[in-house]
């Protein structure tokens, strides 16, 4: 079998599979619709809501993703301070992993008062808070990290920082940064739903799970599952391509 | 303290070094003195550990010193000059670029008159020079240590530096390669002459490649003994068998005992090259 054959065909087995099973455990335990939805439950409420699943999907996905692109300026510029300083290090170390600790969920209300009504504002606010810290983290770790023969070989011959940053530490620092970028993604996406679902605003895929919960809509909901776990699966998949793009370097071949 | 300047491509005058660390100062040099005429070429030999590595940094102008004063070019060092070419002992490469990227890394910092052409041509030059033809394309990952070095000498070497600076160059490398690339140093310096300062540990070499060789003492090092080679015209590995050369060896080796601590006659005439051993050790079949 050659490589890119088993790497379509080994994921669509094991997807099919466990599909399978889960139709059988929902038939042999005759579970009604209320207690437990089944695979096939579940078409004919993409056929019903389609379009709808359309828009939702693309509400939820915008803000996802400006929530993750303002997390990736502002993360990388305080990983930086922190990377070039230890004095700033020191002091926002603390901070970060406070703030960081902080669930989430206990924010929304309070943005959601703050600035009521400005439901995308809040969104990609809750979406760039809760993925900022592993972006930042990783920046700075991979700055402090940086052997000082690699600023050596440039700054023997008079470079300046600013020529040293940009030849050596950021393109040192892109395998770490794309690491990080993959956790943060997923949390980007979490702090999106949080906001849709803990302070419902009639948009994004959360929106059409409350609408599912509220009218018991045991299928719809499950329907919306499968819709978060496959934008969440493209938007980790785009991650990796560009990584592979920008940091492929660090790819050791096998063997 | 004279603060003439210098009439030496290369001078140290009373340098005099301590890293600080958790433990205190530890002192490196003390009143370490050199002298490099223009396009000659020093080695400098001393125990593991003596402040070798040091020694270039201070001449690259990667560091400044406690103490004393360091000259290149008449003027006093204070920064990095990109005049100077540097192999590093640890040589190294930017895996994200490839080799030819990374020997061409230096021009994009220093002004050079030539094109990216002429570069790229100079380039594949130096590796046929160095013995790696056909590896420009590759990464960093794919060569050995031995390979990486020889890249990175290229690379201190791409701007036609007038200063060239090497710590341990050949450390890596086989004995027969290290030989091959000993006379590869002597062609390049008859092709574009430079000054330079070798570090290395390996005596034949520094009586081969070098004008003078200096001994450092033990930590905290200063110039225990300077020796001139003094071997005219074009070089040969067998000028390595001479009876001068031996001799030469002999007192290096002595020296370099001094500075270990394993003898402390310092003036104590080499010892007479030993004859080859030819009874079988004893114990040594047990
Ligand atoms: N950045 C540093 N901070 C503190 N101590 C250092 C630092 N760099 C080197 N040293 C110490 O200074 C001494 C001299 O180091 P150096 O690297 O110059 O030795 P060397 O002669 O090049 O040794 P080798 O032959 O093993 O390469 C060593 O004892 C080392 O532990
Ligand atoms: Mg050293």
């Amino acid at each position: 079998m050659n490589d890119t054959a088993r790497k379509i065909l080994a994921p669509t087995l094991f997807i099919v599979a466990i599909l399978g099973f889960w139709e059988w455990a929902v038939w042999y335990n005759d579970l009604p619709d209320f207690r437990m939805a089944s695979p096939s439950d579940l078409i004919p409420r993409y056929v019903q809501f389609w379009d709808l699943f359309l828009v939702k999907s693309w509400e939820t996905l915008w803000r996802t993703v400006v929530g993750l692109g303002l997390a990736v300026v502002v993360g990388t510029l305080i990983g930086m301070v922190m990377g070039f300083s230890q004095f700033a290090r020191e002091g926002l170390y603390p901070i970060l992993v406070g703030f960081n600790a902080i669930p989430k969920a206990t924010v929304v209300p309070i943005v959601a008062l703050m600035f009521v009504g400005q439901h995308d504002f809040n969104t990609v606010l809750i979406a760039f808070m809760i993925s900022f810290f592993p972006i930042a983290v990783s920046v700075s770790i991979g700055l402090s990290t940086l052997e000082p023969e690699y600023r050596d070989i440039l700054r023997s011959l008079g470079a300046s920082n600013f020529t040293i940053f940009w030849k050596i530490a950021l393109p040192k620092t892109l395998p770490e940064f794309f690491g990080a970028l993959k956790v943060a993604v997923t949390l980007a996406f979490i702090g999106t739903n949080l906001m849709e679902i803990v302070s419902p605003h009639g948009r994004g895929l959360g929106d059409l799970f409350d609408s599912g919960r509220i009218s018991a809509d045991y299928p719809l909901m499950f329907a919306v599952l499968f819709a978060l776990a496959a934008l969440g699966i493209l938007l980790f998949y785009v991650v990796v391509f560009l990584e592979r793009i920008f940091a492929g370097w660090a790819e050791r071949s096998p063997g | 303290m004279q603060t003439d300047p210098s009439h030496y491509m290369i001078e140290l005058r009373e340098v005099t070094h301590a890293y600080k660390t958790k433990a205190g100062p530890l002192p490196v040099l003390d009143n370490l003195s050199i002298k490099i005429p223009e396009n000659s070429f020093c080695a400098v030999v001393g125990p593991s550990g003596c402040g070798k590595s040091t020694l270039t940094r201070l001449v690259s102008g990667l560091m400044k010193p406690n103490e004393g004063q360091v000259w290149l070019h008449n003027k006093l060092v204070t920064s990095p000059r990109p005049t100077v070419g540097m192999a590093f002992q640890n040589p190294v490469l930017l895996e994200w670029r490839t080799i030819l990227q990374n020997i061409l890394l230096p021009l994009e910092i220093v002004k050079s008159p030539m094109s990216k052409a002429e570069a790229v041509e100079r380039a594949h030059h130096l590796l046929d020079l160095v013995g790696l033809t056909g590896f420009a394309e590759k990464r960093p990952s794919e060569l050995s240590g031995g390979m990486r070095q020889r890249a990175s000498l290229c690379r201190s070497i791409i701007h036609k530096p007038d200063v060239l600076i090497l710590d341990e160059p050949f450390g890596a490398l086989d004995a027969f390669t290290r030989e091959d690339l000993w006379c590869t140093m002597h062609d390049l310096r008859a092709q574009e002459p430079f000054t330079c300062l070798l570090i290395t540990h390996d005596l034949r070499e520094s009586v081969f490649l070098a004008d003078q060789v200096v001994v450092m003492s033990g930590r905290p090092a200063h110039a225990q003994y300077v020796l001139d080679v003094d071997i005219p015209g074009k070089r040969t590995l067998d000028d390595l068998y001479a009876p001068k050369a031996v001799e030469m060896l002999a007192t290096l080796r002595h020296q370099i005992q001094v500075a270990q601590g394993r003898t402390t006659d310092e003036d104590a005439p080499p010892p007479p090259p030993k004859p080859a051993r030819s009874q079988p050790i004893p114990g040594a079949m047990q």
